[in-house]
């Protein structure tokens, strides 16, 4: 395997008595999509800017394209493409010269940005809006200005903050597949997220974090397999119903019951064979839904938590 | 150093391109409104009273230079406000640059590059109003600009500083209310600071402005001279703008490189 574009070792950060990330290890790959899912407060946003070097480590060990944070952060952000998660595109000026000012600050020469504006209005499918203002301009069509604007210098390695937060649904799939493209092209991504279906569209690798720690990696294959079941069988029972007293007598269906609030998990490689067995047990569900296990039943396995509150 | 803050300059100057027309208008009607009001206006009134100490010369005459450093605070302070609060907290502009090579150190030369030319611009044009109002002459108003620009400069470093430190823009409100206002109406504007009690007389000479005042006026009117001594006066602008420059730098990285 070549060099990783990230090593970090025991990465630590504290703001005065709070740890935000508590000594983590992890390595991202050239050409691989990583993904950093978690809940809001988990570490994701501290972690993602020691790596993109506008924010001091605290502890522990962090190189960025092989060079020190501390020592060469202007060297490492010539070649890094960020994403923030919250918009500071330049409302007042139009689409064109936000990203033309983007370039003259990495020194880019005028022509080569220009060429290079024209690919990315393309690839962020905004050709028709190059002279409008931004401020107009949809929630789906600043993110997508955003990430445009992100990849002006040809970065080696893009670093998006919860890409799709806010947006909806259609606008999620069409950044999605933008996304998608480049991870295909080879740029290297790494991608934080509390949408565990969003690290399974687009995560080659990632490691779950919660409560500044990493508490497992891997694909979102392997996530699964190893701290699930293949499948779910969802139960719904009429609110304050006998959610409790079923969930007792639940016990062997499946490998593991999960009650939540408004619902009881049976984790059970059948579903269907799950829900013969319930019936079998003369339980009546109000409803049931059998699916396959996603990366939010590996998070709520893990930490006992949902991903979204 | 010198290139990527120059980077920052040519954003300034192309976001000014965009925005303007807003704050032109001001800066062409304000030097007229304030010298026909207070010089031409109250000058009359000041020149031929016949009672009290005399300025030995007229009051329009009098007031421009100190006009003209009070300007330059004001755009100095002004850009380096409201601007800067939006940069850090509001539009989060200075986040999206310092994602890029540009350092903090490049970012605030940039910025203070970029409102120093500003300044130039709005203290340009008032002293072309000074000389079309008669105030002095062309010569002698160009060479008061530069002296109004280093004060402008000095003020714009120490409210960039000022303005990274705040949590939101009431600090912003307190700072004119509290400072610029009583700076601009005490600093030896539009009196002499002699006319102050004793007592409060030590607290103007200590400003910027009153420094500032005192250079243009006593280039702006030879005949005059300078009220402090002026190579006092630029190695006290000189150093504050410089400490105030690193005071900037030192704020944004509190602010903004957690």
């Amino acid at each position: 395997m070549s060099e990783p574009l990230v090593e970090a070792r025991g990465l630590t950060k504290t703001f005065g008595d709070f740890t935000a990330v508590a000594g983590i290890d992890f390595e991202v790959q050239p050409g691989e999509a990583f993904g950093f899912l978690g809940p809001n407060g988990a570490g994701k946003s501290s972690t993602m800017r020691m790596i993109g070097t506008v924010s001091p480590v605290t502890s522990g060990h962090l190189t960025v394209l092989g060079l020190d944070p501390a020592a060469d952060g202007p060297t490492i952000r010539a070649r890094l493409g960020v994403v923030p998660q919250e918009n500071n595109l330049d409302m007042e000026l139009s689409v064109y010269e936000n990203l033309l000012i983007y370039g003259r600050y990495f020194g880019l020469p005028r022509k080569e940005i220009d060429t290079r504006i024209k690919e990315l209005l393309a690839f962020a499918q905004l050709e028709e809006r190059a002279k409008d203002r931004v401020e107009p301009l949809s929630g789906g069509m600043k993110q997508r200005l955003l990430i445009a604007r992100g990849l002006i210098n040809t970065p080696d390695l893009l670093l998006l903050d919860e890409p799709t937060t806010g947006l909806d649904p259609q606008a999620r799939h069409l950044l999605w597949d933008r996304l998608y493209r480049l991870k295909r092209e080879g740029v290297t991504l790494i991608i934080t997220t509390h949408y565990m279906d969003e690290a399974e569209q687009l995560c080659d690798r990632l490691v779950i974090m919660d409560k500044g720690a990493i508490v497992a990696e891997g694909s979102p294959r392997e996530l699964i397999a190893a701290h699930s079941t293949r499948e779910v069988l969802e139960l719904r029972f009429p609110p304050g119903d006998e959610e409790d007293r079923a969930a007792e007598r639940l016990q062997g269906i499946g490998s593991r019951i999960e009650v939540l609030p408004d619902r009881v998990l049976v984790y059970a490689d059948d579903a269907d064979e799950a829900e013969a067995q319930v019936r079998a047990l003369g339980i009546m569900p109000e409803a049931t839904v059998s699916r396959r296990s996603t990366l939010e039943d590996v998070f709520l396995h893990l930490t006992g938590r949902s991903l979204v509150d | 150093m010198a290139a990527p803050s120059l980077r920052v300059v040519e954003a300034g100057a192309r976001v000014y391109r965009r925005t303007f027309r807003a704050s032109i208008f001001s800066a062409f009607v304000n030097p007229a409104l304030y010298l026909v009001a207070m010089g031409i206006g109250l000058g009359r009134l000041v020149d031929t009273s016949t009672s009290g100490p005399s300025l030995g010369l007229p009051y329009l005459a009098f007031l421009a230079p100190g006009l003209l450093a009070a300007t330059a605070m004001q755009t100095g302070a002004g850009d380096a406000s409201y601007p800067v609060m939006a940069g850090i907290k509001w539009r989060k502009s200075y986040q999206a640059i310092l994602a890029t090579p540009i350092t903090v150190r490049d970012l605030i030369v940039g910025h203070l590059g970029w409102v120093t030319i500003r300044i130039t611009l709005v203290t340009s044009i008032f002293a072309m109003f000074m000389v079309v109002f008669g105030a002095t002459s062309a010569m002698q108003a160009a060479a008061a600009v530069p002296a109004a620009v280093l004060t402008g400069l000095v003020f714009a470093a120490l409210v960039t500083g000022y303005t990274a430190r705040l949590k939101d823009e009431s600090g912003l409100a307190n700072l004119f209310r509290f400072g610029i206002v009583p700076l601009f109406l005490f600093s030896g504007t539009f009196f002499p600071v002699e006319q102050l009690p004793a007592l409060i007389r030590p607290i103007a000479y200590a400003t910027p402005l009153w420094h500032g005042v005192s250079l243009a006026r006593g280039l702006a009117l030879p005949e005059v001279g300078f009220v402090a001594n002026p190579a006092v006066s630029l190695a006290y602008l000189v150093g504050l703008a410089i400490l105030g420059g690193y005071f900037a730098m030192r704020m944004f990285r509190k602010r903004l490189i957690l």
